[in-house]
């Protein structure tokens, strides 16, 4: 069984329907993107995903033992309160709750994981500074370094290349590389065309219901993939 | 007047304000950090009428005023956070309409008791009793007890309600401790400080230290020793001074925000 199956997938706001007839699987180590216009859903199937947004019709199951907790993800914009107290630090070991029980203090475990992706992401010489206080681009390597920080199975990103420069998009890519290279399973939603195709195993196109889903080399034959990509 | 004051000090009234004093500043100023940052900071307010209506209303129908203010101050708290969380503007309007008709209720209900409104507006930390002391430290061990137990969580749901949930945590759990933890605080204080003057407990300290420090553990911190502090402080003073203990944590609690205000400005003006 794959790690996700989602059958004849339809979510709604109330009761207006912004996505419907969605079916697609994702199997352990696959990176799917989602693109598609917007306002055609993208988002809204993330929330689902995770868990957010309650199901309208059809199902979404987890494989291979996967439990929503082993779920993380970078939400699309951090629209964070102004002069928020919380340092670097604080942010990313709360990446660590999801793996705890009742009792919530941090151990030596989560400590040296938090701080072993500080150090990968680069921000380890932040930890003590305030989060508020910090660039765009920074502000998301600490909420990736949260999100990594549960040791996820599954990663869900949302437009993660949104508001940074040209060299913070790069570096962004890197990681997303080694993420994928670590065996990690990836659903990132973009407006990235070339990313999406450079990284993704597999392509979801949607349109409030799915225009594709399958393999990306067979996405950049498509007719839909054609006249996305403009060729 | 000096045999007044040795009086006053050595004596248990002294001790028993002392006790429910420093309590309820901690309790207060760690709930108001949360409430603060979530904008919820208006609640506090609004539970205190609600607690000085339902005292009335217990008084003048011949009730336990605890047993009857308690879980009806615990539902408008839950009530209040779940409309706040929902919708801002609704949130800030029931609030308003909650004080205000409390306040009226309360002003009713008393009128032909021999409840001393006074007392209950302003609070007078010396009438403290025997059972106070005791129900205050009841209180406060279970507040500070789940606070410390669930301190992450608390965190997290204050950052970060999303992400909590998304990562299989119950924020609505958290919020209705946090809300039924406020209830409990402002019911009990408001008997110490009065109905008008808890909400200045649960605001400034927390607006202080967030001037002062950048992460929410030394927020925390810094806002329970501010709050006790300043209550310390005002304790001594207003006895000296003969004048309404309340009103002195208020003011140097004013003092203290504007301090920390210009350390903030300052700090910015020198990076
Ligand atoms: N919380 C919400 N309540 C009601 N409608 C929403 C909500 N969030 C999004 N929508 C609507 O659902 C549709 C899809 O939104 P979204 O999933 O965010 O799109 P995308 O991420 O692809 O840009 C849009 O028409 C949007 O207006
Ligand atoms: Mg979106």
């Amino acid at each position: 069984m794959a790690l996700l199956t989602c059958e004849n997938l339809c979510l709604a706001y109330d009761k207006k329907v912004v996505l419907s007839g969605l079916s697609f699987t994702v199997e352990r180590g696959n990176c799917l993107c989602v693109v598609g216009e917007n306002g055609s859903g993208k988002s809204t199937l993330m929330k689902a995903l995770l868990g957010l947004l309650p199901v309208a019709g059809g199902t979404i199951s987890f494989g291979e033992g996967l439990s929503r907790k082993e779920i993380a993800y970078l939400p699309q914009q951090s629209v964070f309160q102004e002069n928020f107290p919380a340092s670097v630090r604080e942010v990313v070991l709360s990446g660590r709750l999801s793996r705890k029980g009742f009792l919530s203090f941090y151990n030596r475990e989560d400590r040296q994981t938090a701080e072993r992706y500080m150090e990968k992401l680069g921000i380890l010489s932040l930890e003590d500074s305030s989060f508020q206080t910090l660039s765009g681009g920074q502000r998301q390597r600490v909420l990736l370094a949260r999100a990594l920080s549960s040791e996820p199975e599954l990663l869900l990103i949302d437009e993660p290349t949104t508001g940074l420069d040209p060299v913070m998009t790069g570096d962004f890519y890197d990681l997303l590389e080694e993420i994928v290279s670590l065996g990690k399973t990836v659903i990132m939603v973009t407006h990235d065309t070339a990313a999406a195709l450079r990284y993704a195993t597999h392509i979801l196109h949607l349109h409030n219901r799915p225009l594709f889903f399958g393999s990306s080399e067979a996405y950049q034959n498509s007719a839909v993939g054609r006249k996305y990509l403009g060729k | 007047m000096l045999d007044y004051l040795k009086i006053l000090f050595t004596g248990s009234i002294f001790a028993n304000a002392l006790i429910v004093g420093v309590l309820l500043s901690v309790c207060a100023s760690l709930l108001g950090v949360s409430l603060v940052l979530k904008k919820y900071a208006m609640i506090g307010d609004g539970l205190s009428h609600v607690s000085f209506a339902a005292m009335a209303v217990a008084v003048a129908t011949g009730q336990s005023p605890l047993a009857f203010s308690l879980p009806l101050v615990m539902l408008t708290a839950f009530l209040l956070l779940r409309l706040s969380e929902k919708s801002r503007v609704k949130g800030d309007a029931a609030i308003a309409v909650v004080s205000t008709a409390a306040l009226a209720v309360g002003a009713i209900a008393a009128r032909g008791t021999n409840i001393d409104i006074e007392s209950y507006l302003f609070g007078s930390v010396v009438a403290v009793t025997r059972q106070d002391v005791i129900l205050t430290v009841a209180v406060a061990a279970v507040t500070l007890l789940l606070y410390v137990l669930f301190y992450n969580r608390i965190f997290a749901v204050t950052f970060d309600e999303t992400y909590l949930a998304a990562g299989g945590g119950h924020p609505a759990v958290y919020n209705a401790v946090i809300a039924i933890l406020t209830a409990v605080t402002v019911v009990v204080g408001m008997r110490l400080v009065g109905a008008l003057l808890i909400s200045a407990l649960i605001l400034f300290p927390p607006l202080s230290a967030m001037r002062l420090f950048k992460s929410f553990r030394g927020v925390v911190t810094a806002a329970a020793v501010l709050s006790v502090f300043s209550f310390l402080t005002a304790l001594v003073v207003s006895l000296f001074l003969d004048v309404s203990t309340s009103a002195c944590i208020v003011l140097l609690d004013l003092l203290i925000f504007g301090g920390a205000a210009l350390f903030r400005t300052l700090q910015k003006g020198g990076a």
